[in-house]
C-alpha cells in the first residue's frame, strides 16, 4: 500500500497491469526458476568477494565503522537498448553544454552579458576560481570526466538529478559489479545481450591521452593523482591506475621544475604530461591555493597555467554543478547549443529568490530542501519523512541563509526488484552513468552505477545513507 | 614624485634545502598616475624567471632552484614615477568586472562583529563614497597598529576582535566590510614612501581599493587613514592578502627556515642616511 503522500512510483519491471515489461521478461524467467537458496548462496558469495578484493569505502562521522562494505544486490537492473539511446544522446548533450558553459564562464563570459545565469552565482559561488580566467585549457576540454546522477519517475523520460563534474567517483563499482556478476551468474549473460563495460578503462586512458599538451612527446605519460590512502575514494584510485596501467602518484610523488612536472621514479624524473586529478582544487597547489595543503605539488598552477601539463578534470569545473547552477540548466543547454534539452530537470525552487522562499516555506513538509554545496544525502531535508521538530529546524535554517539551499518536489524514484531480508522486492534506484569527453568526442560506456535504497520507501539511494549498488545492464537489442 | 623602492627578501635554511620554488608578484604595472621607469628582481641563485599574468593582471614571476642551497635571496630594485590622482585609480588592467570584488574570502569574511561596525560606520553617510571614508577613518582611529599579535594568516575577523595589526589587518578589515555594504573591494600590496623620511621598513605596505560607480576604482589606506596618494607605489591586486601576496613559496628538505625582509622606500636622487 502507498500513502497519499506519496506518489506511486514507477516500476521497471512490472507495467501497471502487472504484465513483465520486455527488457526484463527473460530475468523474470530466470528468478522464477531458481531457487532462494542459490540466490542467497550467490549474495554471500558475492559479500565474499567483495571483501577478499577489499572494496569498501569510509563514511563521514561515524567511528564505529569506518570502513564499510557497500551492500550489493545481486538483482541487475535491465535498461531496453531503445531507452538508453535516448538517455545516452542526452547525456551527450547535457555535459557539452555543461563544458560549453564552464569554457564561457572562464573566457569570453557570453553567458554572463547574456543573463543566462546571475552573475552572482558565478563570482561569489566559491568555487569559482578566478585563477582560471583566460587559461586555455587543450581542446577547450574541462569537463573530461563527468557522473550525471538520473532518476526516471515515468516511462518516457529520464531527470537529471545532480551533475558532477569535479571529481566523481563510483565507476571502479560499474566495473567491479559487472566482473563479479559475470562470474556468478554465466547463465544469465548467456540468455541475455548485455552491452560490454569493461572498455571504459581503455576509454578512459585514450581520453586522457587526447588532451595532453602540445609540448608532451607523442605518448603522452599519464598519471593518477590521489590524496592518499585515508581518502575515501582510494581504493578506486588505485584499482584505476591498475587498470590503465599508469602509476598512481601522491603529491609528494611530484615536483615542477622551470613549469614542468616530474615523477619521481627510481631511474630518474620522469616528465608527467597529463594529470588526472582526485584531489579537489583548494588542495592542488600551496602556492596559489590553500597555502597548508601537503596533498598538493607546489608550482602545479604554474606550469598547468604555462601549457605544460593538462589537469583533468580542470580547475574550477565545480561552477557548473551545484544545485543552484543546475536549475539554469535548460537554458544553458539553450544557449550554448541551440536545442531543446533531452534530459529534464527536475522543478527546482532557488530559495535566494524571495517567490521561491515564500513558496518553499509555505510548502515545506512537501519538498526536499537540498543545501547548494551539499552532497553524499548530508544536510537534506525530506519533508514528507521529517518530523516537526526537523522541519521547523529547517525553517529557521532557510530564513537565515536562504541562499544556501534549493528545494525540490519529493520524486517517487522508480523502482527495481531487489533483493533484501525477506525476499525479492521492488526498491527505489538511481543511475550514474560515466561520460567521459576527449579531444574529439564523448564516449559513455552503456551501463553505469546504479544506486538503490535498499530500506524499504526510503528515497536516499546514497551508499553514505545505507544504500547499496547493482550492476546496470543496458541491452544490446 | 620618482620613488626608488628596494626589497629584500632572504630565507635561511637551517640545513641546505634539496630545491626551492617560488612565486613572485613583486613588479608593477604602470596606469594614471605611476610610470615604472625601471625595475629588476634578482635571485641568488642559478635560475630562471618565468613571467606570467595571474588572473588579475598582476606581473607574476615563478622560480625554481636545484639544491643544495642553504640561503635564498630574493632583490628587487627599481623607480617609479608617481602623481596623486586623489586616490582615484585610472588605467588599471581589469580582468574582471567589479562585481567579482564581492566575493567573499576565508581571510576577509565579515562576520557579526565586522558586519555590525560597517554597519554602523556606514549610518550618516550621505554616499558610497562617503561610507568608504567613513570606514577608513573609522579603522585608522579603532585599531592599534602593533606588529606583535597578528602573522600573515590572521583573518579579518581576528584582526578585528583584538583592535590591533599592521596594514594587512587594516586593508583586511576594510576590505571585508566594504563587501558586507555591498561595495566591491580588494587588497592592495605595494610600498609607500613614508611622510615621516623614514627610509628602512621592516614590510612592503597595503591597502585596499573600492569600487565607487561614478569614480571606478579609488584607493584607501586605513592604516594611514588616508586615501593612496604619490607616496604609494602599487604591485598587486587580489581578493586579500594572500591572493596579492608578495611572495609564496616552497621547498624540499631544509629543516626550519627563517625569513628576513628588508624594504627601502625612498625619494629618487635624495641620499639616504640609514
Amino acid at each position: 500500500m502507498t500513502s497519499k503522500l506519496e506518489p506511486v512510483a514507477f516500476d521497471e519491471m512490472h507495467a501497471p497491469d502487472g504484465s513483465v515489461r520486455s527488457a526484463y521478461v527473460a530475468l523474470a524467467n530466470w528468478l522464477d526458476q531458481v531457487p532462494k537458496d542459490v540466490l542467497d548462496y550467490r549474495r554471500r558469495e558475492a559479500e565474499y568477494i567483495f571483501r577478499r578484493i577489499g572494496i569498501t569505502f569510509a563514511v563521514h562521522g561515524q567511528a564505529e565503522a569506518q570502513e564499510r562494505l557497500i551492500p550489493f544486490d545481486i538483482i541487475p537492473r535491465i535498461l531496453a537498448a531503445k531507452e538508453w539511446s535516448r538517455l545516452a544522446r542526452g547525456l551527450e548533450q547535457r555535459v557539452k553544454a555543461l563544458n560549453a558553459y564552464i569554457c564561457d564562464i572562464y573566457g569570453k563570459r557570453d553567458s554572463l552579458r547574456a543573463a543566462v545565469v546571475p552573475e552572482e552565482l558565478v563570482y561569489r559561488n566559491p568555487v569559482f576560481r578566478p585563477e582560471m580566467n583566460g587559461h586555455k585549457v587543450p581542446h577547450d576540454v574541462y569537463v573530461h570526466i563527468a557522473g550525471i546522477d538520473v532518476v526516471r519517475i515515468d516511462s518516457g523520460d529520464f531527470y537529471v538529478l545532480e551533475d558532477n563534474t569535479r571529481t566523481p567517483s563510483g565507476v571502479s563499482y560499474m566495473l567491479e559489479n559487472r566482473e563479479i556478476m559475470l562470474r556468478l551468474f554465466p547463465e544469465l549473460f548467456s540468455n541475455h545481450r548485455v552491452a560490454p563495460v569493461e572498455s571504459y578503462t581503455d576509454e578512459l586512458l585514450a581520453t586522457m591521452k587526447s588532451v595532453a599538451p602540445a609540448t608532451a612527446p607523442g605518448d603522452p605519460t599519464v598519471v593518477i593523482l590521489t590524496p592518499g590512502i585515508y581518502n575515501s575514494a582510494y581504493y578506486e584510485h588505485s584499482f584505476l591506475a591498475d587498470k590503465l596501467g599508469v602509476e598512481l602518484v601522491e603529491g609528494r610523488d611530484l615536483f615542477v621544475k622551470g613549469n614542468v612536472v616530474y615523477m619521481r621514479t627510481t631511474e630518474g624524473p620522469k616528465r608527467v604530461d597529463v594529470i588526472y586529478r582526485r584531489i579537489d582544487d583548494d588542495f592542488l597547489d600551496p602556492l596559489v591555493f590553500r597555502p597548508d595543503s601537503l596533498l598538493g605539488v607546489p608550482g602545479l598552477m604554474s606550469a598547468y597555467q604555462a601549457g605544460q601539463v593538462t589537469l583533468a578534470n580542470a580547475v574550477g569545473t565545480g561552477v557548473a554543478d551545484d544545485k543552484a547552477v543546475y536549475s539554469y540548466m535548460p537554458q544553458i543547454v539553450k544557449f550554448f547549443l541551440g536545442e531543446e534539452p533531452i534530459l529534464k530537470n527536475v522543478r527546482t525552487w532557488r530559495c535566494r529568490e524571495p517567490e521561491h522562499l515564500k513558496y518553499v516555506l509555505e510548502h515545506l513538509a512537501e519538498l526536499v530542501v537540498k543545501e547548494v554545496h551539499g552532497s553524499g544525502g548530508y544536510g537534506m531535508l525530506i519533508g514528507p519523512k521529517a518530523d516537526a521538530k526537523t522541519l521547523e529546524l529547517f525553517r529557521e535554517k532557510l530564513k537565515q541563509d536562504p541562499a544556501n539551499f534549493i528545494a525540490q518536489p519529493t520524486l517517487a524514484l522508480s523502482t527495481c526488484p531487489s533483493m533484501v531480508e525477506e525476499g525479492i522486492a521492488p526498491r527505489h534506484v538511481d543511475l550514474r552513468p560515466f561520460v567521459l569527453m576527449g579531444s574529439d568526442r564523448v564516449c559513455i560506456v552503456p551501463g553505469g552505477l546504479s544506486r538503490v535504497a535498499l530500506t524499504k520507501g526510503s528515497l536516499v539511494v546514497n551508499s553514505s545513507q545505507g544504500g547499496g549498488i547493482k550492476d546496470t545492464w543496458v541491452l544490446d537489442r | 614624485m620618482r620613488i626608488r623602492v628596494a626589497h629584500e627578501t632572504v630565507y635561511r635554511y637551517e640545513l641546505p634545502a634539496k630545491s626551492a620554488i617560488q612565486l613572485l608578484r613583486l613588479t608593477p604595472r604602470n596606469h594614471d598616475g605611476q610610470y615604472v621607469v625601471r625595475w629588476r628582481i634578482e635571485v641568488s641563485e642559478d635560475c630562471r624567471l618565468d613571467p606570467f599574468e595571474d588572473a588579475f593582471g598582476n606581473l607574476t614571476h615563478s622560480f625554481t632552484v636545484d639544491g643544495p642551497v642553504s640561503e635564498l635571496r630574493i632583490g628587487v630594485d627599481g623607480e617609479v614615477e608617481t602623481q596623486d590622482t586623489h586616490g582615484v585609480v585610472r588605467g588599471s588592467l581589469e580582468r574582471f568586472p567589479p562585481s567579482l570584488y564581492l566575493r567573499g574570502t576565508e581571510l576577509t569574511r565579515a562576520d557579526a562583529a565586522i558586519a555590525a561596525f560597517a554597519e554602523e560606520t556606514a549610518k550618516g553617510a550621505e554616499d558610497a563614497l562617503g561610507r568608504m571614508h567613513a570606514l577608513q577613518t573609522r579603522i585608522y582611529e579603532t585599531l592599534t597598529f602593533d606588529p606583535d599579535p597578528t602573522h600573515a594568516a590572521t583573518t579579518a575577523a581576528e584582526a578585528f576582535a583584538l583592535r590591533r595589526g599592521v596594514c594587512q589587518d587594516y586593508a583586511q578589515i576594510f576590505v571585508a566590510s566594504a563587501r558586507h555594504l555591498g561595495v566591491p573591494a580588494r587588497y592592495v600590496s605595494g610600498y609607500f614612501l613614508r611622510a615621516d623620511g623614514k627610509v628602512a621598513q621592516e614590510a612592503g605596505h597595503a591597502w585596499a581599493e573600492a569600487h565607487l560607480s561614478d569614480l571606478g576604482w579609488v584607493a584607501f589606506d586605513p592604516a594611514n587613514g588616508i586615501c593612496a596618494t604619490e607616496a604609494h607605489v602599487r604591485v598587486a591586486v587580489g581578493l586579500d592578502s594572500l591572493g596579492a601576496a608578495p611572495v609564496r613559496g616552497a621547498r624540499f628538505g631544509g629543516g626550519g627556515e627563517r625569513l628576513a625582509v628588508t624594504v627601502h622606500v625612498d625619494q629618487a636622487g635624495r641620499q639616504s642616511q640609514n
